[in-house]
């Protein structure tokens, strides 16, 4: 894949480039509302991302302690390596169950996985239960970002969409007709599925626990009907002590839309009498990103979609330009850890401004860790068209000194840059809106001004 | 090697760095819980009703499939539990009580002691919470507290009515679970 050129696709439709890119940045807008609601915003981030430093440097202990804990719970605990064994354990599964059709709510792991196609041409029909979901779903489309499946779409294309598959009024575009019209059909769904597939927010060692969080009510519709609850979970996923969750919670809705909290945040700790609920512990390339220290603290992410909302190559680019089933600035940092060959271009589909950094739950250094992917892709590739680009930067990284004063001298060069240059046709996410206004203060000036 | 093996060694043999698991610290305020409570179920686009108000709105709705499991409205109800959670598709109201809510969200804990069914709050049209007002916490800290020692199969923190935003992040009240909350604050 390369980033710039599916980029520039996107832009061709400003019209639509431009509400894309207006829409997430009220998302932004909403996210900050809500983290300045909370006075103790920043010391919640560095709890966060603390208990989650500690639980990656002893993941052995915790996944074992967490397995242990869910079996007594009665939950069926599998492990596997890669995508194609969690399919193969996923399918394995519904053979045992003669299972011809499932439902499933939101699961990035699953789209990781490609699990639908795979279970499709295993002849099992599966119906992604989240509206968002369903839509692209139709559309034999990925999710184009993590949180807001269908963000790419217009209601012109889902009414015309609906309209076919589920026999809506023709033209009728009302958001609520439309939203209505996938209930009744997903309720027909939920009330025959025998199988329910759910990911998995947050699993806790401590009590064999895990937590899904839906606003829409999909995840509990599907598995409180179904004989047979599948979560599947990637191991970074655990979390010490169900107390960690009061720091989690609050961080992640808050982070993602700007609610609160999710509508619906479901404890799983044992399936009900004569039913079953089966686990899958996933791998699939962490373990690898663990061992690479530069990278390692990707893996804190908690999916919260923050660092795509507030990027301004995001924004101006969409999520299918990057080819990866984590868009945005974080998967520019977990896709190349993938397949750092197909994944080359995407590290660079950033201004580091570090927005992605300030903005983000469990503070990960994404600009920073972008910027390392970039030095190691250059130093891999030799001189290529990026030579300029790369030599700037070069000189601006040396250290880290130098780095936050350039970070500097790129805000007020932000503020300053004639719309000329911003707008320039070669500026591909440039095009279609005025950049935001840079923030006043980075975040470690920030920090450095008030952690006292 | 199995694969449980292969993932436990892989993360065994990296160098590691110890780092501290934090305490929590509680976070909690005197704020006037009750309103914050009412201000977050407002903001979720839920709708909070005296006991009063809550009688007249029945009489007003007069809901043909009604469950209460509280025992105070028992006399609400309008059947019986259902054997199989699959027939509660047609319920039009069920009525809960929460033991606690959380002022900062207006998220109330449900579990499945309480519900008979998991499914109950989801299936049922529109959903009824009865929560005493002194039952608050400022935050979900305190909740978590609360919960230390639960251990019951399934709990939920439910915070308003099911929504979307789907479609053109246009706010749709009502998408697969219950689409309208009520609480009902009692002394
Ligand atoms: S990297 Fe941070 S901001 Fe981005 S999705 Fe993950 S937790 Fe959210």
């Amino acid at each position: 894949m390369n980033h710039p050129q599916a980029a520039a696709a996107f832009l061709k439709d400003q019209a639509r480039a431009s509400w894309h890119d207006e829409t997430l940045w009220y998302v932004r807008d909403k996210r900050d509302a809500a983290s300045k609601r909370l006075p103790e915003w920043e010391d919640l981030r560095t709890l966060a991302s603390d208990i989650k430093e500690h639980t990656l440097s002893q993941l052995d202990y915790y996944l074992e302690k967490f397995e242990e804990k869910a079996f007594e719970n009665g939950i069926q605990v599998y492990w596997a390596k890669d995508a194609a064994e969690h399919n193969q354990i996923v399918l394995q599964i519904l053979q045992s169950k003669e299972c011809k059709a499932l439902v499933k709510s939101k699961s990035i792991l699953t789209e990781e996985c490609h699990l639908n196609p795979f279970l499709e041409k295993n002849g099992i029909a599966v119906v992604d239960s989240d509206l968002g979901e369903r839509i692209v779903q139709f559309l034999n489309q990925p999710p184009s970002h993590i949180v807001l499946p269908a963000i790419h779409l217009k209601k012109k294309e889902i009414a015309e969409l609906f309209h076919e598959k589920l026999g809506t009024e023709k033209g009728n575009e009302d958001p609520k007709y439309l939203t209505d019209a996938a209930r009744i059909h997903l309720r027909e769904k939920f009330l025959s599925a025998k199988v329910a597939i759910t990911g998995v927010n947050f699993g806790i060692a401590e009590t064999g626990e895990f937590v899904v969080c839906t606003n829409e009510g999909n995840a509990d519709m599907g598995v409180h009907l179904a004989d047979v609850h599948i979560a599947c979970m990637g191991i970074e996923k655990i979390i010490p002590r169900r107390k960690d969750l009061g720091v989690f919670l609050r961080l992640l809705a808050r982070s993602a839309t700007g609610q609160s909290i999710t509508t619906y945040s479901s404890h799983f700790r044992s399936p009900r009498k004569g039913k079953e609920i089966h686990l899958i512990l996933v791998d699939n390339g962490r373990t690898a990103q663990l061992s690479r220290s530069n990278y390692r603290s990707s893996l804190k992410c908690i999916r919260c979609g923050a660092c795509m909302n507030t990027c301004p190559i995001y924004r101006r680019s969409g999520g299918f330009s990057y080819g990866s089933t984590v868009p945005g600035p974080i998967g520019s940092i977990l896709s190349p850890g993938l397949d750092v060959k197909k994944y080359s271009t995407l590290p660079f589909a950033s201004t580091l401004c570090g927005s992605c950094t300030d903005v983000c739950p469990v503070k990960i250094n994404i600009h920073e860790q972008l910027y390392a992917w970039r030095q190691e892709i250059t130093q891999a590739q030799g001189w290529s068209g990026k030579e300029l680009s790369i030599k700037l930067a070069k000189g601006i990284f040396t250290s880290p000194l130098a780095y936050r004063v350039s970070g500097k001298i790129l805000r007020a060069a932000l503020k300053s840059l004639p719309h000329s240059l911003i707008y320039h046709p070669l500026n591909a996410w440039g095009k279609g809106r005025d950049l935001p206004q840079p923030p006043a203060s980075t975040f470690s000036e920030w920090y450095q001004k008030n952690r006292l | 090697m199995n694969s449980r093996e292969s993932i436990l060694q892989a993360i065994r043999k990296l160098p590691r760095e110890k780092k501290n698991l934090p305490e929590l610290p509680d976070f909690g305020k005197n704020s006037d819980l009750l309103a914050e409570f009412c201000q977050s179920i407002t903001r979720n686009a839920g709708e909070v009703l005296s006991l009063e108000d809550f009688q007249e709105w029945m009489k007003e709705k007069n809901f043909k499939k009604v469950i209460s499991l509280v025992p105070d409205y028992a006399s609400l109800s309008t059947q019986a539990m259902p054997e199989d959670p699959h027939a509660l598709d047609s319920l039009d109201l069920a009525i809960v009580e929460a033991p606690f809510g959380v002022a900062e969200n207006g998220a109330m804990w449900l579990d499945e002691t309480s519900l008979c069914h998991r499914v109950l709050p989801f299936i049922a049209e529109h959903l009824v919470i009865v929560l005493r007002s002194a039952h608050l916490f400022p935050t979900l800290h305190q909740a978590y507290a609360q919960l230390q020692d639960a251990s019951t199969g399934f709990g939920v923190f439910i915070a308003g009515p099911s929504k979307t935003a789907d479609i053109e992040q246009s706010l749709v009240i009502g998408a697969q679970g219950a689409k309208s909350l009520w609480v009902v604050l009692v002394d």
